[in-house]
Parts: C-alpha cells; sequence; structure tokens
C-alpha cells in the first residue's frame, strides 16, 4: 500500500552519484537564495508598506494622484507588485534549470 | 427589451455555451476527469483558475464590503491576492512534479502514513463544503432578483447546470467550462466599472481614475470621499478603524489559506510541466489582478455615489433602483425622526446642538456590484450582463469545489484507502456518482444556507492556512520532517483554530468583539496564529522522532528538481 517513491530513483543518477548529489544541492541553495529576495520584496510591500507603515505613508499623495501612498500600495500597489514577483521568480527559475541541465527539455 | 429579457437572454446564452463546451470535452478517463489528461496550457489554466477562485463573494460581495469597511477593505484585496505569489514560489512546482492527483494524495504518501491522509481527506471535504454553501447563496441573490423566481427555484436551475458538466466532463469539462466563465465574468464586471468611471473622474479605467479628480466637485475623488465621510459621522475612508495587528493576522490567515485551499491547488496538477505550472500560476494572478484592482474602485465610485445622491435627500425623490431593491428586503429606509429625508450617517454624527443623530438607512453589502449599472442609469442589456457574470462567477467556484469533493471520495478514500483494487472505469463511475451527491448536499445547503455564513468561510480559510499549508511547505522543504510531526501538527492546528472561531463567532457571540479576543486577534486571522502553531510543533516534534524512510527522503530530492516529471500520474500503478 506504501508509496513508491523510489521508482523513479533508481534510474535517477542525483539519488546515488555524490557529484550529482552536490550539484542537485547547489541548485537547490541558489532556488533558496530567489526565494528569500522574492518573498521579502512580497513582505515589504503588503506587510510593511500596506499595513504597518500604511498610517506614516498616507501623510504623502503619489504624485500627481489622488492616491495616499500607504492606501495605494494596499489597495492597488502589493497586488502589481505580487504579479510582477511571479514573473520574476519564472525568469529566474527557467534559467537555474537550464544552468544545471536540470530542466525538463522540449518534451519532457 | 426590458430589463427582465435581457438577462434572461443573456442568462440562457451563456449556460448553452457552458453545455455545449461540457459535451464537447467530456472526460472519457480517470486522468481526464481528475487533472483534465494534464494536458492544459499554462495560460488556459491560469484563467479557469482566477474563475475557479473568483467566487460569488468576489464578484457579488467583496466591492460592497470594501465600499463599507474603507482602508479595513484591504485585507481582502492583499489576502486573496498575496498568497498566489506563495503558491507559485513554494507549493505549485513541486507538487506539479510529484505529479499525484489530489493533496491528500501527497500528504499521505510523503508521510508515509494512511492517518495522515484520511485527516487530509476530512479536511479537504470539510473546507469545500463550507465554501460551496456560500457560492450557492449567491446563485440564489441572483436568481431571485434578475430573474424574479423563488431562491429555491433558482438553486435549483444553477446546481442542475453544475450536476452537467461537472459530473459529465470532470476536471477537463471544467476547465473549459472556466475558461468560459471567466470570459463572462471579467466582460461582466469590467463594462459598469468602466462606465461609472468615465462619469464620475472623466477616465475609462477605474485603476486610474480611483486616483483622479472628481469631476462634480473638482476635487482629488479619495479626497472628497474622505469629506463626505467625516461630514456624516463615518470614520475616513482612506485610514480605517481595525487595529494593525489584525489586520496583519487576517491578511496572513487569507494569504496564507487560498495558498493551502485544495481546489485551488490541484488546478497545477493539469499543466503538462513544472514550469508550466510556475508559469500558470502568473497567469491566474494577472487574471485575477484585473478584477481585484477594479474592485476598490467600484466600491469608491458607489460609496460616493450613495453619499453624494442618496444622504440627506427627500425619500419622495429617490430614483427607480432604490425601490427595486427595497422589494428584496436588502436595503431599507426606516424614517425614525419623520422628516421624510433620507438621514444616512455613521456613529459619531450629531446635529447643530451637539445630540447625536440616528442612522435610518440599511444597504446590505451584497447589492453594490448588482446596483451599480442601475444606479448609474446604464443600458438595461448592462443590467444583463451582471447577472450572467454573478452566475458565472459562482457556478465556476462550485463546479471546482465539488470536484474536490468527488476526487476525495472516489481516489483519495476508496481507491488509495479502502479499495485499492478497483478498476478505472470502477473508479470514473465512482466519482461520477460521488460528484452528483455532493451537488445535492452542495444544492441542500444552499436552499437551508447555515447561519453564519461569513464566519464558516472565514472557518474554511483558517483550516486551510492551519492545517495543509505548514504539512505541503515542510514536506518539501525540510526532509527530516516526520510522520508524526506532521499529523500532530495538522491536529493541533485545526484544533486550536476550529476551537477559538467555534468559541467566539457560534458559542459565545456575545464575546465577539476586541476586547475578549486574544490579543485584539479577531476569529477571522486567528488562522495565522494556529498556523504557526502548526509549524512550530511540525518541527519539534520531528526533531524527537525517528527519522522518514529512506525513500521518502529520496521523493523529496526529486520533488526539487524540474527534470523527469511526468505527466500527473498514479503513484503505484
Amino acid at each position: 500500500m506504501s508509496a513508491e517513491p523510489a521508482r523513479d530513483g533508481h534510474r535517477h543518477p542525483s539519488v546515488t552519484d555524490p557529484v550529482a548529489r552536490a550539484h542537485q544541492a547547489a541548485y537547490w541553495r541558489a532556488n533558496i537564495r530567489y526565494l528569500g529576495v522574492l518573498l521579502a520584496v512580497w513582505f515589504v510591500v503588503s506587510f510593511g508598506f500596506g499595513i504597518i507603515l500604511a498610517p506614516y505613508l498616507n501623510a504623502f499623495r503619489i504624485p500627481g494622484t489622488g492616491y495616499p501612498v500607504g492606501f495605494w500600495f494596499a489597495q492597488q500597489g502589493s497586488i502589481y507588485v505580487f504579479v510582477v514577483l511571479i514573473f520574476v521568480y519564472v525568469v529566474l527559475m527557467n534559467r537555474l534549470d537550464r544552468r544545471f541541465e536540470l530542466d525538463e527539455g522540449e518534451d519532457a | 427589451m426590458s430589463v427582465r429579457l435581457w438577462t434572461f437572454a443573456l442568462v440562457a446564452a451563456s449556460f448553452a455555451l457552458y453545455i455545449g463546451i461540457a459535451i464537447w470535452t467530456r472526460a472519457r478517463s480517470t486522468k481526464d476527469f481528475y487533472v483534465a489528461g494534464g494536458g492544459v496550457s499554462p495560460l488556459a489554466n491560469g484563467m479557469a483558475t482566477a474563475a475557479d477562485w473568483m467566487s460569488a463573494a468576489s464578484f457579488i460581495s467583496m466591492a460592497g464590503l470594501i465600499s463599507f469597511m474603507g482602508y479595513d477593505g484591504s485585507v481582502y484585496l492583499m489576502g486573496w491576492t498575496g498568497g498566489y505569489v506563495l503558491l507559485a514560489l513554494l507549493l505549485a512546482p513541486y507538487l506539479r512534479k510529484y505529479g499525484a492527483f489530489t493533496v491528500p494524495d501527497f500528504v499521505g504518501d510523503r508521510y508515509y502514513s494512511q492517518v495522515a491522509r484520511v485527516v487530509a481527506v476530512v479536511c479537504a471535504i470539510f473546507v469545500s463544503f463550507t465554501y460551496v454553501a456560500g457560492q450557492m447563496r449567491g446563485v440564489g441573490i441572483v436568481f431571485s432578483r434578475f430573474l424574479e423566481v423563488d431562491v429555491t427555484t433558482g438553486v435549483i436551475i444553477g446546481m442542475a447546470i453544475v450536476f452537467f458538466y461537472a459530473v459529465l466532463g470532470g476536471m477537463k469539462g471544467i476547465t473549459y467550462t472556466q475558461v468560459a466563465q471567466y470570459c463572462v465574468l471579467i466582460f461582466a464586471y469590467m463594462v459598469p466599472a468602466i462606465f461609472l468611471s468615465l462619469l464620475i473622474t472623466g477616465n475609462p479605467i477605474p485603476q486610474i481614475g480611483l486616483g483622479g479628480t472628481d469631476q462634480a466637485s473638482g476635487m482629488a475623488l479619495l479626497e472628497r470621499l474622505n469629506g463626505l465621510q467625516q461630514e456624516l459621522g463615518f470614520a475616513e475612508y482612506t485610514s480605517g478603524t481595525k487595529s494593525t495587528l489584525d489586520v496583519f493576522m487576517i491578511t496572513a490567515a487569507l494569504m496564507v489559506g487560498t495558498a493551502g485551499l485544495p481546489h485551488v491547488i490541484i488546478r497545477f496538477y493539469t499543466v503538462p510541466k513544472v514550469r508550466d505550472a510556475r508559469l500558470s500560476v502568473g497567469w491566474a494572478l494577472v487574471f485575477i489582478a484585473i478584477l481585484y484592482t477594479t474592485a476598490p474602485a467600484v466600491a469608491v465610485f458607489a460609496r460616493t455615489n450613495l453619499l453624494a445622491n442618496v444622504a440627506g435627500k427627500p425619500y419622495a425623490d429617490v430614483p427607480e433602483w432604490f425601490h427595486k431593491w427595497e422589494a428584496t428586503g436588502l436595503i431599507g429606509f426606516d424614517d425614525k425622526n419623520g422628516d421624510g429625508l433620507i438621514q444616512f450617517v455613521g456613529p459619531d454624527a450629531v446635529d447643530g446642538t451637539g445630540a447625536p443623530v440616528p442612522n435610518e438607512l440599511r444597504v446590505d453589502n451584497d447589492i453594490m456590484v448588482l446596483a451599480n449599472p442601475e444606479i448609474a442609469g446604464l443600458p438595461n442589456w448592462v443590467v444583463g450582463l451582471v447577472a450572467a457574470g454573478g452566475l458565472a462567477a459562482a457556478l465556476s467556484t462550485a463546479a471546482g469545489l465539488l470536484l474536490v469533493v468527488s476526487t476525495a471520495v472516489s481516489h483519495d478514500l476508496l481507491k488509495r484507502t479502502f479499495r485499492p483494487q478497483i478498476s478505472e472505469r470502477g473508479e470514473l463511475i465512482a466519482a461520477r456518482i460521488a460528484a452528483g451527491a455532493a451537488v445535492l448536499v452542495a444544492g441542500y445547503l444552499g436552499i437551508h444556507p447555515p447561519g453564519y455564513v461569513a464566519q464558516v468561510v472565514a472557518f474554511a480559510f483558517g483550516l486551510a492556512a492551519s492545517s495543509f499549508f505548514p504539512a505541503i511547505i515542510l514536506g518539501i522543504f525540510s526532509r527530516r520532517t516526520t510522520r508524526e510531526g506532521a499529523i500532530l501538527g495538522m491536529v493541533a492546528g485545526i484544533t486550536f483554530t476550529g476551537w477559538y472561531i467555534v468559541h467566539f463567532a457560534l458559542l459565545h457571540p456575545e464575546l465577539n468583539s476586541a476586547d475578549h479576543w486574544w490579543f485584539g486577534i479577531s476569529p477571522q486571522g486567528i488562522g495565522t496564529v494556529g498556523m504557526l502553531l502548526n509549524f512550530a510543533i511540525t518541527w519539534t516534534v520531528s526533531r524527537f522522532t525517528p527519522e522518514p524512510p529512506a525513500q521518502v527522503q529520496v521523493l523529496v530530492d526529486l520533488i526539487r528538481v524540474p527534470r523527469g516529471a511526468g505527466a500527473a500520474h498514479e503513484i503505484n500503478a
């Protein structure tokens, strides 16, 4: 009844070969670094600018509009940044996958 | 043509479209039924995810809620979009690589435990049913107002449509139907918003109009609204009244809850590759953001209209839409001082002598979006379009949730737990029967909605946040996480969150205020605390229990790299 995750493992070099293992660990560290930076931005625009600092930022207006800065981050800006973050992550990871030759190829 | 005729025509045309798509794309295998054959393009999947995600609450209620809450409404805007960043970065690519059919599949295999699997199944079913109840209420509201049939008939018509395409088409039918439903709902949402923005600010783009100038007064629109709010004794619109900690906690609970909801997660099993899963989340958020950045503009336009054109005016002069909505009981005027004027004032309002002024107008949040076209005097076809859009939003979400329930029964409970020898054909039949039964239960919940619908939905988010999210994240990011840690963490997270919500929302509603809450955290935001508790317990217990078997650790290594992802598959096959 138990799963057989090792099924793929037999023919997967990263599981048995120490060089492949180190290679994969380096890939994973690079991934974690990207995550750290992107999630920091995610946190700062929403919880930082949109919530914690909003009362102070509301004293300023976005030039040329009627938006108080904190209010804009909470109801518009953070959402735009979220979208951009995901696409940045997609591009970064596609590059990283190719660099480490761990991508899926064209017809995986 | 009258409003009623337009509504009938547009609703009937959109339903015919959904049924046509369902027949064209019906499922022929369990793989079609569960994950649409795993061959959906990232763009189409993103659009379907957006329709799946944006429910009657997003389409009908959200703008009205924000309109009423002002800055505090930001919790919904950030909470229901920020979770997609977590999904894209922390969940979707890895779960796609793993390639199972369901969330309990992953939890059961990663934690090498049938107990963990069953706990996950129970959570998935409970979360999905509480959610569905809210959708069906939305269907009822739209039908009763626009088609002038009673709510029961309306719900039955809606259930029949969902039954048809969810049972016949499974995930494949649902996905392509949802693409069509997204187009209908976003068009229906944007048309009145653009008209209103032009009317009020002279700019056709609502997101810019919101920061623009009010045509009537020449002031910045938000500044004018803040002024009107304070004149009438309400809090300033752009500042809000909730405590910062509570806003923080609610936003976090909604974000994490979003990333933990099974009907959202399973969508990313339907794309062909890991990189498609990442991209697909991005597209989903683009399509969601179109509505979510428009909603705060609609909220401000509606609020300004209400304060400028209804508040303080004689009841005898109110426009026709006011009387139409009065008939549904969703707007009400009670002339307490008998002066024939509509006093619409906030809790701080005082008259010239300093005596408090009673409020005489009651407006249900749910009518803001639905009544907007009429308030703005837009053509009849726009009113009909909004009805079709609201139904598209409610039906697409209901279908996605029903699929989770049927999959949980036929795949997780029958195939993976109790009847592993079941044939492919038998499993497909079981999935269809389970979907049919789930439709009936959802219909019943729609006709007899449980009290406190809002609390029940908050419960679904809190539950997802405090159960699935930590188990999945730690399962991917910490090889050392053990079965014992995950099970104890999930049970503790759910129990704590559930107890807090039930205690304040259901057992002691009289204590449900900031004075009695722990540290001023509302039941809506407590899921964040439950999630942290789950993380802490899972982490600690995992350090003191035997490490996971070697094959599970290999599985974790394999999930982390994209190479070698096949189509979504059966682990045991």
